[in-house]
């Protein structure tokens, strides 16, 4: 039966507010009073804040939803609202030409949503919303009909691994942390969210934060513990807000605090706010931050399933690995484990991003193609260029180069190639980026993250980036690539934790699939015509027409020439900042 | 009892035991830097890795507790490259002033250096600059040339439970400092010096008076309260230019600042050799003898004319407990007063 109702759906997550959701919803509270639509359909017409739908870049995203049928409108501003309102709603005549069109829909079709189900459909600051599509279900479940170890069994059936990027299964962590015996146990759900460019918790906690407290209070069950910390960084300050306002509301109806739904079990959340260090998503290193320490990891084993926060067991998970468990526990173990592969199963939410047409938030079943993801989820490359390689797995992470591209996405297809899984980073490089200065771009950021407790990642790393610097100013030595390779596989093998281990990652796998890159560069080339240093810009005299915009525009006055003929760089003064090539309207203007 | 097997020879070791503490029972030389044995583990300077079947990737043995059945490997031709690496990485970040650096021949970097023969560097690179800048007068702080081992922190916090520094910045900025990089500001016990396995941290009063060479160490017991401290003047010429305590002291090799830094009055020239006697408004050295007497003759003057009760004696926490214990017993039962007590009464 249709429902005869109206439904709006603005997109109110971090990307929606900052494309200007709030706005857009005031705009609609108005119009639609106005209009006098609120008190024709009374109670029937509701206006809902949700989370992402992964396809930020068309923010804000408008569902308008009449009488059953559902409209998505993209890149909507307040000012568009009152057509919206009098021509879909009143006249009921959506407006096509800013609806979505078919990339929208290619974005999602091959996707397959598990974590990001309810993200973008429900109100993540309402918990009637969540209730309402079988929220709290698997906790009733868990704790009226299950006992810990079969809930443990479950989860291990399902084959669902850390999805924070080393892929310990999950079941199996919960498993060892119940069989320890102590009187305290703690879980902790890691929401140090800190490769640059990616946003899948911050997505899940803004989205849904009902089941990251859900997955949590489970996993409690089955180990055995009735404190969880959420650490979680200070600047996702929406994430934190809305994941504040749902532990109230948890408790509220009882499925937080003492005796959970009336059983014997209690359990309650803590907020820890991380103060913005990429370290602290190392799990020692978290629970070192979280007993009030500085951030610096300490030495496994002891493990934390065995000694952990305050030297108590302790169990991390990733937000993304919790806020699985309620759908597996209702779902049941088979349903998940039919997503994937042999070894890694269920979904996987990527952020895709770089050089890409559509990018995004995704959640893919563990075995696509980055082909697929790549071309049918992403649309392709921008600008219809060639795709030189795929960087996953953020700074940890490694290259895999365009010829692999029909290589399935999962945890043990991705390591055989050099890089990783990891948190969920997929950033996508054309012919126009320098493999060496990605390289470059991700050891930056390592190097400035190290937490510099152990000699391999504090001065090891440094000295990779002093190496690859010198590389792209055309310092190179024959020997650096050698050396680079070495330093980097000891930085691996003696670093204390997970940083140190994979820092030298990128690196390697540049240096693997485009040695002949590096070679360039110590030839004094920069293939894609990045590094400034390797270039040379030069003024192609039968195109020029001599009309002095070069010369205008290059701010160290390198140009010179008269009027209507050919004009001149001197290499000497250029600093090579590109903006005579910019300008140039008769491609007069070279480099290389 | 956990049994183990380290480079082929078997031991058994109590539960808890780590690798490091294993292979040194079994005599077996396992580099290190940040370790120290009387403060908890830290796992940063990697030198102490070791191969343990089962296990990927080196582990550091410092930090490693002892399993049942465990098979280490402390020396292979991997570890020691890895060793090696490590050591040139530290160097490369590193003054390299040896030449005119206060701890040469008594400093652990070093020595690991002329170990592993490392004459050039495969490593070069930006070095950390820093000033120095503290007040104070007695620690020396050197920073360029630490290498964040840390034990400095773990010493003030865990032994001295003062806190005064601690690791701050990231990455290659990382340093040891007090809070927001004032100057050092603490009891200057000088812990942190004595647990230095480089020449970050020196005392001030010990610039270019002798390093190793030509220096006698004296062990003897501290004076300055009735603790009695173990400690061992180093001499040279005939001058205490450094003191510092052993390990297998009772003391355990720890000292507070008097004991470390206040041996200047033994060679000042306003030290009082002899008693002295105020005459004729001046002050004159006397004889032991001439002073005693002086002393009981006054004592036995006035407790005859007021009575014993107008005399009272205090204590000095410079004495030995029988020291004290002989002068209560002398106020007491030779004086014949209650009036007596001793500075560190509190």
């Amino acid at each position: 039966m249709k429902d005869k109702g109206i439904r709006i759906n603005i997109c109110m997550g971090t990307g929606g507010i900052a494309a200007g959701g709030a706005q857009v919803m005031e705009a609609f509270k108005k119009e639609l009073r106005k209009a006098g639509i609120k008190a024709s359909v009374g109670k029937r017409c509701t206006m809902h804040k949700v989370g992402c739908r992964g396809l930020c870049a068309k923010d804000v995203l408008v569902d308008v939803v009449k009488d059953g049928n559902k409209f998505t409108y993209q890149f909507i501003q307040a000012d568009m609202v009152p057509r919206i309102v009098q021509q879909h709603l009143i006249e009921n005549n959506p407006v096509s030409e800013w609806l979505v069109g078919e990339d929208y829909h290619n974005f999602h079709n091959k996707q397959v949503k598990v974590v990001l189900s309810d993200c973008g459909n429900i109100d993540p600051e309402d918990i009637e919303a969540y209730i309402k599509v079988k929220g709290y279900e698997a906790l009733k479940t868990v704790l009226k009909k299950l006992t810990p170890e079969k809930t443990i069994e479950i989860i291990k059936k399902s084959g669902l691994r850390g999805r924070g990027g080393a892929g310990f299964p999950t079941g199996t962590k919960w498993e060892i942390c119940r069989g320890v015996e102590a009187e305290q146990k703690y879980i902790i759900c890691n929401a140090d969210e800190g490769d640059p460019g990616a946003f899948m918790d911050r997505s899940v906690i803004e989205g849904n934060p009902h089941a990251v407290i859900e997955g949590m209070t489970i996993g409690a069950y089955a180990i055995g513990a009735d404190i969880g910390y959420v650490y979680i960084r200070a600047e996702y300050p929406l994430a934190v807000e809305r994941l504040k306002l749902a532990l109230k509301q948890a408790r509220k109806k009882k499925l937080l605090g003492k005796n959970i739904l009336g059983t014997k079990f209690s359990f309650d959340i803590k907020i820890k706010l991380g103060a913005g260090a990429f370290v602290c998503g190392e799990e020692t290193a978290l629970i070192a931050s979280i007993e009030g320490e500085r951030g610096m990891p300490r030495a496994k084993p002891p493990f934390p399933v065995h000694s952990g926060l305050w030297g108590k067991p302790t169990v991390i998970n990733n937000v993304e690995t919790l806020a699985n468990v309620p759908y597996i526990i209702r779902n049941g173990d088979k349903w998940f484990s039919s997503y994937g592969t042999e070894k890694s199963k269920g979904t996987k939410v990527f952020a895709l991003t770089g050089k890409v047409k559509n990018s995004g938030l995704i959640e893919v079943p563990m075995g696509i193609t980055l082909k697929e993801i790549i071309y049918d989820i992403g649309g392709g490359i921008e600008n219809d260029k060639a795709l030189k390689a795929v960087q996953t797995g953020g700074p940890s992470g490694g290259c895999i180069p365009a010829g692999m591209v029909d290589i399935k996405v999962d945890y043990e297809s991705l390591a055989q190639v050099g890089s990783i899984v990891g948190s969920g980073g997929m950033i996508v490089l054309d012919e126009d980026d320098c493999m060496v200065n990605v390289a470059k771009y991700f050891l930056q950021f390592t190097q400035a993250e190290s937490c510099g407790k152990c000699v391999p990642c504090r001065i090891g790393t440094k000295r990779l980036l002093e190496i690859l610097d010198r590389i792209t100013k055309g310092n190179g030595k024959e020997t650096d690539i050698e050396l680079l390779e070495k330093l980097g596989n000891d930085v691996k093998s003696a670093s204390l934790c997970g940083l140190g281990q994979t820092a030298p990652n990128p690196v390697l796998s540049t240096i693997k699939y485009f040695r002949h890159e590096y070679e360039a560069h110590l030839k004094g080339k920069c293939p894609a015509g990045v590094c400034k240093d390797l270039l040379t810009y030069y003024i192609l005299e039968e195109f020029c027409k001599g009309c002095g915009a070069c010369m205008r525009a290059c701010p160290a006055g390198a140009i010179t020439g008269e009027r209507k003929k050919p004009h001149k760089i001197d290499p000497e003064i250029c600093i090579k900042c590109g903006a005579c090539f910019e300008v140039c309207k008769f491609k007069a203007v070279g480099k290389e | 009892m956990v049994k183990l097997t380290i480079d082929g020879k078997t031991i058994t070791v109590p539960k808890g035991t780590t690798v490091l503490d294993a292979a040194r029972k079994l005599d077996i030389p396992i580099p290190t830097l940040c370790h120290h044995p009387k403060l908890t583990p830290f796992g940063g300077c990697r030198m102490c890795i070791v191969e343990i079947k089962g296990i990927p990737r080196p582990v550091t043995s410092c930090t490693t507790p002892v399993t049942e059945g465990m098979e280490v490997i402390t020396s292979s031709p991997r570890l020691e490259d890895l060793r090696k690496t490590i050591l040139e990485l530290i160097l490369s970040d590193h003054p390299n002033d040896c030449m005119v650096c206060e701890r040469a021949g008594d400093c652990t970097l070093q020595e690991l250096a002329y170990f592993y023969g490392i004459k050039e560097n495969r490593f070069q690179g930006e070095r950390r600059r820093y000033e120095k800048r503290d007040g104070n007068p007695f620690i020396e702080r050197d920073m360029e040339k630490c290498i964040l081992c840390g034990r400095c922190v773990k010493v003030c916090s865990e032994v001295q439970g003062v806190g005064a520094i601690d690791f701050a910045y990231r990455g290659f900025n990382a340093k040891i400092c007090p809070p927001y990089e004032h100057d050092l500001d603490c009891e200057f016990c000088g812990q942190c010096v004595a647990v230095c396995p480089t020449g970050a941290l020196t005392g001030k009063m010990w610039a270019l008076k002798g390093r190793q060479k030509e220096i006698k160490e004296v062990d003897t017991v501290c004076a300055y309260c009735g603790t009695g401290c173990n400690i061992t003047l180093h001499v040279r010429r005939n001058e205490v230019v450094r003191v510092t305590s052993k390990e297998n002291t009772w003391n355990e090799g720890w000292l507070c600042v008097k004991g470390r830094f206040g041996y200047k009055f033994i060679n000042s020239p306003d030290r009082l050799k002899t008693p002295l006697i105020k005459k004729r408004g001046k002050f004159k050295e006397v004889s032991w003898e001439e002073a005693l007497d002086y002393t009981a003759k006054k004592l036995n003057a006035i407790k005859k004319k007021y009575g014993p009760d107008s005399i009272g004696g205090l204590s000095s926490a410079r004495c030995t407990t029988e020291e004290n214990y002989l002068f209560q017993k002398f106020i007491r039962a030779v004086i014949g007063t209650n009036n007596v007590d001793h500075c560190a009464r509190l």
